[in-house]
């Protein structure tokens, strides 16, 4: 079998030789010209996904105001940031919410602005209100502080995310008698929807699902700029499902923590985002570029629609439960054909996560590589993979 | 002639004449009412579908009794900008007028088709669809 390595693939970018090809692509050439071949001739092939991603938010570090200050409450248009690190220091969560919000007390609430559309505004480059207070030290003596900043007055902006683009998700359904509102949007009763939430065979951890290429460093795109790959995002549980035959329907759960310059990034990626009756959050857009190393790599990277599975999940009752076990599996090829069949019912499919945008990353960052402004960067260490057998922890209370 | 959709919207002090009833008796005019919120002593707003031969004339009435009337497609408007085409108002919308057009997976709006139910601004996770009632 024949292998590459990273310092070949780099090589041939830096000549302008690589062969790079979009996950759609890839799976195109695959078709055509076989696996074998397909993986001696792609050299890197990239993926995208443009969704709401939770765990999310941002490091800023505002510099000292004359007299300085030891910032013990900050508020960045009115969403409270977290302070509890050094003293101008803070992180903004994109889930935060106004301290005056109604939240849901008129249910559902509208949640119409938090941490995600206040990084929104930063990354736009939009005006936005910091105000700041202090108990007042010997070296901080301010108390506090009222001004209008934009990034550009920051020291520092780095987007943090500890849990973006997962690997896979749900398929949400309303098995009860009302609508409910939920991160996974308005689900009508009685089966009314169900909504799903990957790219599909456009999904970075979908297309490497036992984390032979992903770890710590790969470089990425992220909200529009470079960032990397940190760590495994929280809750990272890659598994390989399998239906009761044992037949193989894609991975699970894998998770990714990722770190960039929030200065280099663009509003088109980072978008503040609002689920009714749910919350706040911030829309993220990630490209994960994979390196065809091997025919093994190749194979996991071609997987269609059709190869590629959710779980369909109830979240009337199910779900909040969280009563184990799923309505069966339905393929990404199916959720994407607009309707799906449910107990005997049929149900018509929405997407969370948009489709056009993640074949847009794809083709960005197709792009940069192309171009030799992009280079694949060999992880540091490689993520926990299915072998490793993680699995979620059940808070006891 | 096919129906067209328009909003009409009465100021307090005429929501409680019947000017509706006398827009289908002296007009003869065909009426399917999408949506209404009329009360007395309050602003109200009605979507009519509205087919018939003197649809001008019937327009006209409704003008010289104080009615503001506006075509359907002016408002409900997608903020092109904002819209990220994730589709999550697809399934949500009654009537289609919000569709995937498959393979690509872009969100289409056919205002024609929409009825103001404004399901997809509470829907739209990054609000943008707007509705100018």
């Amino acid at each position: 079998m024949s292998e590459k390595t990273y310092q070949e693939i780099n090589a041939r970018i830096r000549s302008g030789k690589a062969v790079v090809v979009t996950a759609e692509e890839f799976i195109n050439i695959v078709r055509e010209k076989g696996l074998t071949h397909a993986s001696r001739e792609v050299d890197v092939v990239t993926t995208g996904t443009f969704a709401p991603m939770c765990s999310s938010g941002a490091f800023l570090n505002f510099g000292h105001p004359a007299p300085r200050i030891k910032m013990h409450r900050v508020w960045l248009n009115n969403v409270p940031a977290y302070t509890g690190i050094a003293a101008v220091d803070a992180y903004i969560g994109a889930t935060e919410l106004p301290e005056d919000d109604p939240l849901n007390s008129n249910h559902p609430g509208e949640f119409r602005y938090g941490g995600g559309h206040v990084i929104e505004d930063l990354v736009a480059g939009r005006p936005v209100r910091l105000k700041a207070v202090g108990y007042g030290t010997d070296c901080y003596p301010r108390r506090e502080i009222e001004t209008t900043i934009t990034i550009h007055d920051l020291n520092e902006a780095i987007l943090f995310n500890p849990r973006n683009a997962y690997q896979n998700y749900n398929c949400a359904v309303n098995l009860s008698n009302r609508t409910i509102y939920t991160y996974m949007g308005i689900l009508k009763p009685n089966l009314g929807n169900a909504h799903y939430s990957t790219s599909g065979q456009l999904s970075p951890l979908l297309k490497d699902p036992h984390f032979k290429t992903i770890g710590i460093g790969t470089r990425i795109f992220l909200g529009g700029g470079i960032g990397y790959v940190a760590w495994h995002g929280t809750q990272h549980f890659p598994a390989i499902q399998t239906d009761a035959s044992g037949k193989e329907l894609g991975p699970a759960g894998g998770t990714l923590a990722v770190i960039g310059d929030l200065k280099q990034m663009s509003p088109r990626w980072l978008m503040g985002t609002s689920y009714l009756g749910y919350g706040a959050t911030l829309s993220v857009g990630i490209g994960v570029p994979i390196p065809i190393l091997n025919e093994e790599i190749a194979r996991y990277a071609a997987a269609t629609d059709a190869d590629l599975y959710a779980p369909i999940v109830d979240y009337g009752e199910a779900y909040p439960n969280r009563k184990p076990g799923n309505l069966g599996y339905v393929s990404y090829a199916q959720l994407k054909s607009g309707k799906i069949m449910v107990q005997g019912k049929e149900v018509p499919t929405a997407p969370l996560s948009s489709y056009p945008r993640a074949r847009e990353i794809a083709s960005i960052l197709k792009e940069w590589i192309q171009k030799g402004e992009f280079f694949l960067s060999e992880p540091v260490q490689l993520l926990p993979s299915p072998a490793d057998g993680l699995t979620g922890k059940v808070l006891k209370g | 002639m096919s129906p067209r959709k328009i909003v009409l919207r009465f100021g307090p002090e005429i929501s409680d004449k019947p000017i509706i009833y006398r827009l289908v008796k002296d007009y003869d005019l065909v009426m399917n009412i999408v949506k209404a919120n009329v009360n007395p002593q309050k602003e109200g707003i009605m979507v009519l579908e509205l087919t018939g031969d003197n649809y001008e004339q019937g327009l006209k009435y409704l003008r010289e009794q104080g009615v503001t009337v506006q075509a359907l497609t002016h408002e409900v408007v997608r903020n092109e900008q904002r819209c990220t085409m994730c589709g999550a108002c697809t399934a949500i919308c009654p009537t289609g007028a919000l569709y995937l057009d498959r393979p690509g997976m872009e969100v289409h709006f056919d205002g024609d088709n929409c009825v103001i139910c404004q399901l997809c601004v509470k829907a739209c996770p990054v609000r943008a669809m707007e509705v100018k009632l």
